[in-house]
């Protein structure tokens, strides 16, 4: 990388850490979100 | 046209027709980002001033490109949510900001990690850099907002004014370069003339592009779905869904 390689790779490095970041977080969010749904369907045909 | 956007505004068709598109956008997103790579890191030639470092080229500008793109989902959203109250904008651009707000941070961060080598500083108060940076705060207090207001239709609303009247820092952004004397180059590709970037360069580039924004659709889809199926939980449709879901 021409001396450059810390930089060149610190910006591709940041950018996968930034973009799985994002995609991991909305899959969690899903997760919770139906975590949260079914349990609230369980109590309900509980009660 | 209308009946379309009513027909994917109900959430009920939003959330079916973004299940059946997210595998292809995520798909088509591999696929563009391995072949950017591959032209980014190793078929496009150095730059013939900046040498190796040009590199970062084609992760700082698609950064900065979507970090204006979806500023103005954002506001469009919001504004479609004021004017018409379609809940699905009010989501859509909740599930934006931090998205947003990510391709700032990576602008901002490899605009830095260029602009040491390059200019000799990691940061200066030039207007280029102070305009993304005061977009960054934008997203970063559009977040607060909305997530401080308890009430969701007022958060959505506060957060949409907000976003708008942000608006302003766009042009600012994208001029910034023509109407002061800054140490950022000027633009590029954007020019009505011949864009002054040669064609290997220009190809990984614009892929590039392309693939940031198809990521990003499928990541705010993915999202936004899931926002969708909790609003919606009351009725019969979402809760068909929760039943069958298997974690």
């Amino acid at each position: 990388m021409g001396g450059y390689g810390l930089y060149v790779w610190s910006s591709y490095a940041l950018a996968l850490v930034l973009l799985l970041g994002n995609l991991v977080a909305a899959r969690v969010h899903r997760k919770k979100i139906l975590q949260d749904l079914i349990s609230r369907l369980r109590r309900e045909k509980s009660s | 046209m209308y009946t379309w956007i009513h027909k994917f505004g109900s959430p009920k068709h939003f959330y079916r027709i973004a299940g059946k598109v997210i595998p292809w956008t995520a798909a088509i997103t591999v696929i563009l980002f391995l072949y950017g790579l591959y032209g980014a890191l190793i078929t496009s030639p150095p730059d013939y001033q900046q040498g190796e470092s040009a590199r970062i080229m084609y992760i700082h500008v698609p950064a900065a490109w979507m970090s204006m793109f979806v500023y103005m989902i954002l506001a469009v959203a919001g504004a479609i949510g004021l004017i018409w109250r379609i809940k699905i904008a009010d989501v859509m651009a909740q599930a934006s900001a931090p998205l947003g707000a990510s391709f700032t941070v990576l602008a901002l961060a490899t605009g830095s990690l260029w602009g040491k080598p390059m200019w000799g500083t990691w940061w200066a108060w030039d207007a280029r850099l102070t305009s993304e940076l005061i977009l960054l705060f934008l997203y970063l207090g559009y977040m607060g907002l909305t997530t401080a207001i308890e009430d969701k239709r007022t958060a959505a609303r506060a957060g949409a004014i907000l976003a708008l009247v942000g608006v302003v820092n766009i042009p600012i952004i994208h001029y910034s370069v023509d109407w002061w004397n800054t140490l950022h180059q000027g633009a590029t590709v954007t020019k009505f003339d011949k864009p002054s970037i040669h064609i290997d360069m220009l190809i990984p580039l614009l892929v590039m592009a392309v693939a940031f924004k198809l990521y990003y659709f499928t990541v705010v889809l993915v999202r936004a779905r899931a926002d969708v199926l909790f609003n919606e939980r009351r009725s019969a449709w979402a809760r068909d869904i929760v039943a069958k879901v298997k974690l």
